[in-house]
């Protein structure tokens, strides 16, 4: 091969170290990438859920109401229903109940006696936030408590955001050590071919003749490297995704089909990414590098 | 044209920073018409070498001025001075051929970086190497040429692409007398075509034998031609 690689750079950046290494850092950015995605995939839809959640408290929900027609938690129970943007409001059964006070009351909170108000969930499908929705049901049943899921929405915001930006974060720092890792190779080829360099620099060669042959080297071991990584990568990432599965209440058919849709078109940057990384850097130090020729 | 002015080279010595600098060359000023033939000569460390390496650029000269085919070498950028490099043909002292190639590829390998064309590399290749002698060893790395041959590869991969200056440090060391003679005559032969020679020896009487006028070097000093 001496008309491609009058260099040596086949034995000088040899293809064994620098594409185990960055095989290991892909593997790493696979799962930091699946995280951000996993991160972002689960804001959507927890802000989505939580956001659109009501929890209406009736106390006394057995009182009749003020027209003294029909029971409290009634009369709230049709004003929701006759309210725009309201959706599916259902009173919740006194097993229910129970079940959501065992971790506070133990098991059969109604058989204590204790005055427990009525709970009725909707859905808040308008615009905004039902603001004066509390005032109105207030008047048919006085205490009446709403429960807007948007403060839980902006706490889960907060939640997978900060998730996101540690992903992000752990996707620079992989991409900074993967410079570093070809960086270092690309010097060591240097120094390795150091004689050469000097005689075929002496030959009227040019500088971007010798960083693109380094570069040429560099950017193909470590695209080899980083798919070898990303492809060791999916059957964890799979794995991860099945156990996460009942967590993000997504199930799937098979370990694969449980990874989720962007990702799959993510993971091909990954090799991508490295062979800008594996490029420029080496282009970089091989070129800083010559400044010392004359 | 090669015309030094007033040229100064200095070594500092990396190992003792704090030692003065050495001047291997003080004001040497001269100058080589186009398709001029010189001989520096000297005796050893009187700083030939140092002369060879500021005219094939190897060197940034500490100050003084240096023309090289009509070039300024200081006003010129690192891609200008690589492409004035491709028309510097240089044998070196220690032959620096590429171990890991073949004597052909070691030949073709200014050729290449000068993107002709493999058909015309093969025809120069294997005429140059025809030329010297070492036809029957196209495939055969250097290192297991004799020191002999090692140096005809160099002086091939020199001349091969035809340059406007050839420029040889002790060219004919290793060579015997036969061969001595016909290295000669393949510069002689360029030096007719139009590339202007220069030829760095300890050998006298091949200098008496192929009259030129001499470049006389003594202790980093040009000395008046006799």
């Amino acid at each position: 091969m001496p008309k491609r690689d009058y260099l040596g750079l086949r034995a000088a950046l040899a293809d064994r170290m620098l594409p185990v290494l960055v095989a290991a850092m892909s593997f790493l950015a696979a799962l930091a990438l699946a995280g951000a995605l996993a991160s972002a995939t689960l804001a959507a839809t927890w802000e989505s859920q939580a956001a659109s959640a009501l929890t209406i408290q009736v106390p006394q929900p057995d009182q009749p109401d003020p027209t003294g027609r029909t029971t409290r938690l009634a009369a709230v129970l049709a004003a929701l229903q006759a309210t725009p943007g309201i959706a599916s409001p259902k009173v919740l059964d006194a097993a229910t109940e129970d079940a959501l006070l065992t971790p506070w009351l133990g098991a059969g909170a109604s058989e204590l006696g204790l005055q427990l108000p009525g709970v009725i969930s909707a859905a808040w499908t308008g615009a905004g936030t039902p603001d004066t929705l509390a005032t109105a049901l207030a008047n048919i049943s006085p205490g009446t408590l709403v429960d807007i899921g948007a403060v839980w929405a902006a706490r889960v915001a907060a939640l997978t955001n900060s998730l996101l930006d540690c992903a992000v974060a752990v996707l620079l720092i992989v991409a900074l050590v993967a410079a570093a890792v070809v960086a270092v190779a690309a010097r060591a080829g240097l120094a390795q071919r150091r004689e050469t360099i000097a005689i075929v620099h002496g030959l009227g060669a040019l500088d971007g003749d010798i960083a693109n042959r380094f570069a040429f080297r560099a950017t193909v071991l470590a695209v080899g490297g980083s798919v070898l990584g990303t492809v060791l990568a999916l059957p964890v990432l799979a794995w991860l995704a099945a156990l996460a599965a009942p967590f993000s209440g997504q199930a799937a058919s098979s370990a694969l089909m449980a990874l989720p849709m962007p990702l799959w078109f993510a993971m091909p940057a990954l090799p991508i990414a490295a062979a800008g990384i594996g490029w420029v850097t080496a282009q970089l130090t091989v070129r800083g590098w010559l400044r010392n020729l004359p | 044209m090669v015309r030094f002015e007033d040229v100064w080279l200095r070594y500092q010595n990396a190992a003792r920073p704090g030692e003065p600098a050495l001047d291997v060359l003080r004001g040497v000023s001269f100058e080589i018409p186009d398709g001029g033939f010189r001989w520096p000569t000297g005796p050893s460390g009187a700083g030939k070498s140092s002369l060879l390496k500021l005219i094939y650029l190897a060197e940034h000269p500490a100050k003084g001025l240096i023309e090289i085919l009509g070039t300024k070498a200081a006003k010129i950028s690192r891609r200008e001075s690589a492409l004035l490099r491709r028309r510097i043909g240089v044998v070196y002292q220690d032959f620096r051929l590429l171990p890991q190639l073949s004597a052909y590829d070691n030949v073709a390998l200014p050729m290449r970086l000068a993107h002709r064309s493999e058909t015309q590399i093969h025809a120069d290749v294997t005429e140059i190497l025809r030329w010297v002698g070492l036809e029957q060893k196209l495939l055969v790395r250097p290192d297991e040429l004799s020191g002999g041959e090692q140096q005809r590869i160099a002086i091939a991969r020199a001349v091969v692409a035809r340059p406007k200056l050839f420029v040889a440090d002790e060219p004919t060391g290793n060579l015997d007398d036969d061969q001595a003679h016909r290295l000669m005559l393949l510069i002689t032969a360029l030096n007719r075509l139009g590339t202007t020679v220069v030829v760095a020896t300890h050998n006298m009487a091949l200098v008496e034998r192929y009259p030129a006028p001499r470049l006389r070097i003594e202790a980093g000093r040009l000395l008046p031609n006799a």
